[in-house]
């Protein structure tokens, strides 16, 4: 069952209500029992279960052969994923943090991404990475970074990043079985509820969001498909991840009738969603909190300009974090949070 | 701003004794051009006297031999010791055969590099064994994961010359589809990993697909190559920890053919240890054989292969050998090393010692290598000229622009779709006469 297909309203769909890191936890194993190619590898992810859980009992279900601990070695995990899919695996690695990456950049950019393409697809490199991004957890620089369009810049990988349980588990799945290495970042600030941007008041669990309704077994969510969260006429509000929920809120509290789109997939983009939006709104805020210089917000903007530039009645404004590594004690100063996302509204709806 | 309330006491003058000022050691190799060379520091030791342990040994009973030298072939072209492979006259002469056919491929096509008709070419001159050699100990069920200088792996599993060639032309038959820089080659029909220009990747690709065969409980093994400067590589430390930490079925080449372009093998180590003394701390096999001994080269490869298959794990072999030529068409070795450095090289040519002892044993002769040697360079003219007919770079006969944005995904994304609509535009404005 696709997105599409699910039940408008997913309060009366039939399912449980589950966490982000359970609806991942539940795509593993849907996929690790229908396929026997699959493998899940990375540090801690075996008999510990992973530092977030997401792997939690898969080894003990499926066996040391399919779920296992690698060395502290992120090259070497790409590297040896790299080789595995070459075999003919499809191997789903997990880097602890997105922050740390990037010891497995060549491999990923000089070898996932380019397989195919080089070899005339006699060799593939069919894995998801996954890996926890975002910040908003006092995780400082290297547990908060949004490292998105590092990837979104290479030809050869697809970039996803969900924002609701419903989402995860469906294109978790999608991108396991997408012959196309795929980067799969989750926002780990919303792993365990959604967050609303505002971090002075409780926390809300995500039993009490709609999305959290999960269908039981098999369902694939389509990749390169965003999804329309709230229908608008004012304004175009493009996100992903944990921002998804910060502009939504926004958006609610000022009373703005916002579109509010949540990518979902940004390579490959869902360019006609957002084109019909924006030339029905005719303005458009962007919102990562990714820094802003060469962030996946430019090339949105970018895209946005070029393809609905008369229907635009303002600029295309752009609400990121700030161009400085990560903060720890500045975190909310940092963060790209209602203030900021709702001074760009009023700039937007002001013209 | 004021310092410290109490500060520390400044150094004594002569802190440190008599030591003098720390000084950086910048490795420096034995010669330059112009030099006189003297390799008398090469440690040859005699053919024959090396052990051969059993291939299930414990990794830390190859220790000597990672400070050794595995060698067969003595200097009158006899082979001896524990370590002669025993192939019989057919084989010995089919190893000549494609090592000579390797040589005859690598000057015809540097010659085309020069006549304009490619863009670049890497010979293997004198690395021939440590190609071919590996290629016949392996099954050809074994995935190699080559460098850029195993082109005798290739041949000798009897991959078309034509279809090197068309690579090597970037031409309408090119199966790489003009993507690739030359002899960039894939290969799977003949379980040929594709080629990348970074070094070392392959490396743990070689082992995760070598992980990826035991967790299937399959019995093909892997084999890759990659030169003593790209050892210096992080992928070559997560591959060997990797292969050690899961034990994995693969063999490691190390060809140390003393050069990485310009810098000697000093700048990755080696005035400290031998290549292969690096996987004795991994907790791998090693061993260091005479990379210009073709049968010290198989009898060693065939060993790390066993144990491979018996599931003793990994195995790193340094093929020590000389790089006879520059590294590339791009380079000039005349500008960084002596050029008596070829001609004075303990171990000589791998192709006139096997050829040597194929002539020892009575089943060779100089007449038969001079029919050989005459019959592969017709044979690789031949490939050439059909290869030609399909084109050659830069003069029109490539594959259709649109596969240009083919195979970047495994469908084409809209944005791909976009701009392969624009090089069509584009190439109706520059080439208004073009079919296609």
């Amino acid at each position: 069952m696709t997105l599409e297909e699910a039940p408008v309203s997913l309060h009366d769909a039939p399912g449980r209500r589950l966490t982000m890191i359970e609806a991942i936890n539940e795509a593993l194993d849907i996929m690790l029992a229908r396929d026997p190619d699959v493998v899940i590898l990375g540090e801690d992810v075996g008999y510990f279960g992973g530092v977030f859980r997401a792997t939690a009992g898969l080894q003990k279900k499926y066996g040391k052969m399919r779920v296992f601990d690698t060395p502290i070695s992120e090259g070497g995990i790409i590297g040896v994923a790299v080789g595995m899919g070459a075999y003919g695996l499809r191997p789903v690695p997990e880097i602890q943090f997105a922050d740390y990456i990037y010891p497995g950049l060549d491999q990923l950019v000089s070898e996932a991404a380019r397989l195919r393409y080089r070899s005339a697809a006699e060799f593939i490199a069919p894995m998801t990475v996954r890996s926890p991004f975002g910040g908003g957890i006092f995780g400082g620089q290297t547990h908060s970074q949004s490292p998105e369009a590092m990837f979104t810049h290479v030809a050869g990988l697809k970039t996803v990043v969900p924002s609701t349980p419903h989402d995860a588990k469906g294109l978790l799945i999608a991108a396991i079985e997408d012959n196309d290495p795929v980067i799969f970042f989750e926002p780990k600030r919303i792993y365990n509820g959604p967050f609303d941007g505002y971090y002075d008041r409780p926390v809300k669990p995500w039993a009490e969001h709609p999305d959290s309704v999960v269908p039981e077994g098999y369902y694939a969510t389509p990749l390169g498909k965003a999804r329309v969260v709230r229908e608008g006429d004012a304004v175009t509000v493009l996100a992903y991840g944990t921002m998804v929920h910060v502009a939504g809120a926004v958006c609610a509290e000022k009373g703005v009738d916002a579109e509010l789109i949540d990518l979902r997939t940004l390579v490959p983009l869902d360019l006609d969603t957002v084109q019909k939006s924006v030339e029905k709104t005719g303005k458009c805020l962007i919102v990562h909190e990714a820094t802003r210089t060469s962030g996946f917000g430019a090339e949105l903007s970018a895209l946005v300009q070029e393809r609905c530039f008369w229907h635009l009645e303002a600029p295309i404004e752009r609400v990121t974090g700030f161009d400085t590594p990560y903060p720890h004690s500045l975190e909310w100063a940092y963060f790209p949070g209602p203030v900021r996302i709702g001074e760009a509204l009023d700039r937007l709806l002001g013209h | 701003m004021s310092g410290p309330a109490n500060p520390p006491e400044p150094p004594a003058a002569g802190r440190g004794g008599n030591l003098g000022p720390l000084r950086l050691h910048v490795p420096e190799p034995h010669y330059r051009p112009g030099d006189a060379v003297d390799f008398r520091h090469i440690v040859v030791p005699p053919a024959g006297a090396q052990p051969r342990p059993d291939e299930t040994c414990p990794p830390a009973e190859t220790f000597a031999l990672c400070n050794d030298l595995i060698r067969v072939l003595d200097e009158a072209g006899r082979a001896v010791g524990p370590w002669n492979p025993q192939l019989d006259p057919a084989t010995l002469r089919r190893m000549l055969r494609m090592m000579a056919l390797t040589r005859a491929f690598d000057e015809r096509m540097y010659r085309g590099q020069r006549q304009g008709k490619t863009s670049f070419y890497m010979k293997s001159a004198g690395e021939e064994a440590t190609a071919v050699a590996p290629a016949m100990a392996l099954d050809f069920e074994d995935m190699v994961f080559p460098s850029y200088r195993q082109q005798g792996i290739l041949i000798t599993r009897g991959y078309p010359l034509v279809d090197m060639i068309n690579q090597i032309y970037s031409n309408r038959a090119d199966r790489l589809k003009g993507r690739q820089l030359p002899i960039m080659y894939s290969a799977r029909s003949h379980n040929f990993f594709t080629i990348s220009g970074n070094l070392a990747t392959q490396l743990p690709q070689a082992v995760g697909w070598a992980m990826a065969s035991a967790s299937r409980g399959d019995t093909r093994i892997a084999a890759t190559w990659v030169g003593e400067g790209s050892t210096s590589e992080g992928d070559f430390h997560s591959a060997m920890t990797f292969a050690a930490v899961y034990n994995v079925p693969v063999v490691f080449n190390v060809v140390n053919n003393q050069w990485a372009i310009s810098s000697f093998s000093g700048f990755a180590g080696a005035e400290r240890a031998t290549f292969a003394a690096r996987a004795i701390g991994y907790g791998i096999a090693g061993l260091r054989v005479d990379g210009n001994d073709p049968l010290a080269v198989y009898a060693a490869e065939r060993w790390a292969a066993d144990r491979a298959r018996s599931n003793m794990g990994p195995t790193l072999i340094e093929h020590f050998t000389y790089r006879a030529e520059g590294h590339s068409t791009s380079d000039d070795p005349g500008a960084y090393r002596s050029a008596q450095e070829r001609s004075e090289w303990p171990l000589g040519d791998p192709i006139a010692r096997l050829r040597d002892h194929l002539i020892a044993l009575g089943e060779w002769s100089d007449d038969q290598q001079a029919a050989m040697d005459q019959e592969l360079a017709e044979a690789v003219r031949a490939a050439t000229k059909e290869a030609e007919k399909n084109g050659i770079l830069g003069h029109g006969l490539h594959h259709p622009f649109k596969t240009m944005f083919e195979d970047v995904f495994e469908e084409l994304p809209w944005h791909l779709q976009e701009q392969a609509e624009q090089a069509i535009r584009e190439r109706r404005i520059k080439w208004p006469e073009w079919k296609e």
